[in-house]
């Protein structure tokens, strides 16, 4: 929780982007764990937060997630009509439609926010997602306006 | 108008068939009219009705101590009356144990409203009894968000500083919840302490969770009364954020809150055909 200090590095050259994955319990997580099982690398920059569905992640979180020092999100789950619960990600799909512009409004930088389906055998997407998400991240640097937001107040 | 809404309550009181009127009153000319409860039929002449009218009244609906006054009676412009048919929807009313009465409008405040520039409930829908005449203009529907598109020409970062500045002068005062009436929840999420879901300090951190949360919590309900914005003591211009996702849901949905009774609420319902463009 270093979200109170000052940006430790505000040079960016040894900057590192955190990233937060929200992911579902039965498709995302279990394509990263076929990469973690398959051997494929991808950059450690993403911390995966594992939840029953998408259907789940309170738009709350991803505020949270800026809150507490993430340069980007990720939000991700089962394909359409992949759910375990059958319609979760319908509902989050819908619900992240209208959350989206909200943000784009409130100026947030729709570039941090990234929205996939993963399945459980698709590890080389999630390693192919996650490191486009880093490097992208990286090139974009820290995500300042929203660090000071919750530092400067 | 006023002569007219005088006798329709002053017969609901006397028939007993409602117990208490929500209206309006105005102490002298000068004033605002305020909210006023009236239950007996010696009072109904305390009753206004003018274009300075500009408070929904909805928001006593579903208030614990103004339902203990019994059965009610409520007076609505064509605004107001959509967040009867949310709260409807909801179940949060009975809604045939009230009487609406809807009250043709050509605009309120002074000077009017914005919300009023791109009215086209001129003449309230899905009300027991109505009220005068008003003059319906036909209004382009892209007029309704004019606001948020001029706002939204700016770049991210300017949308961002100017945020910054609004959200700063926030108190957290919880005006905007308040006089919502669709922000009805008995225990906020803003006021759950186990867990802590984001900070209640004012500070510009906690103010941008709770504007977002308050925005969010009313994703496909608001009705664009535009209460909160005239509620906030700060100033803060809320109406652009509720624009925003009234605007996503008309756009990417086809749905607009409190036309329709019977139509599934956007967020809780779900189409297999949704547009997922954003969405690797």
């Amino acid at each position: 929780m270093t979200h109170k200090q000052p940006h430790p590095d505000p040079d960016m050259t040894t900057f590192e982007p955190k990233i937060v994955a929200y992911v579902c319990n039965w498709c995302t997580y279990l394509g990263a764990d076929l990469a973690g099982t398959n051997r494929l690398e991808y950059p450690p920059n993403v911390r995966i937060i594992r939840l029953p569905c998408t259907g789940r992640i309170d738009f709350n979180l991803i505020v949270k997630a800026f809150e507490t020092g993430a340069d980007a999100v990720l939000v991700s789950g089962c394909h359409p009509g992949d759910c375990h619960y059958t319609s979760g990600n319908y509902h989050a799909r819908r619900r992240w439609t209208l959350f989206r512009e909200l943000l784009d409004t409130l100026g947030i930088e729709m570039d941090r926010i990234h929205f996939t389906w993963i399945s459980a055998a698709e590890g080389r997407k999630w390693q192919q997602v996650i490191t486009e998400i880093t490097e992208k991240t990286r090139q974009m640097g820290p995500y300042l306006a929203y660090k000071r937001i919750c530092r400067v107040s | 108008m006023t002569k007219q809404l005088h006798k329709v309550c002053r017969e609901l009181l006397e028939s007993g068939k409602v117990q208490v009127i929500i209206g309006y009153g105005q102490k002298d000319r000068g004033q605002p009219p305020h909210p006023v409860f009236i239950t007996s039929p010696e009072e109904v002449e305390g009753l206004v009705w003018n274009d300075q009218c500009v408070a929904n009244l909805t928001t006593y609906l579903t208030r614990k101590e103004i339902r203990a006054l019994g059965k009610p009676a409520i007076i609505v412009k064509g605004c107001d009356a959509r967040a009867i048919v949310v709260l409807q929807r909801e179940s949060q009313i009975d809604r045939s144990a009230m009487v609406v009465i809807g009250m043709a409008c050509n605009g309120v405040g002074e000077p009017r409203l914005a919300k009023c520039a791109a009215c086209d409930a001129h003449v309230p829908a899905h009300v027991d009894i109505t009220i005068g005449e008003a003059v319906s203009e036909p209004v382009d529907p892209e007029r309704r968000y004019n606001d948020l598109n001029v706002f939204m020409t700016q770049s991210t970062d300017e949308r961002m500083d100017y945020w910054q500045d609004e959200l700063e002068r926030c108190v957290r005062c919880y005006a905007c919840r308040q006089v919502c009436p669709l922000c009805y929840c008995e225990r906020c999420v803003a006021d759950k302490n186990r867990p802590v879901r984001f900070s209640t300090a004012p500070t510009l951190k906690g103010n941008y969770a709770w504007h977002i949360t308050r925005a969010f919590h009313l994703a496909g309900r608001c009705i664009g009364c535009d209460e909160c914005t005239r509620a906030c003591p700060a100033g803060i211009n809320l109406r652009l954020l509720n624009l925003s996702v009234a605007r996503a849901a008309e756009n990417a949905f086809g749905y607009r809150a409190g036309l329709d009774p019977e139509a599934e609420p956007v967020i809780g319902s779900f189409s297999t055909q949704d547009k997922e463009s954003f969405i690797k």
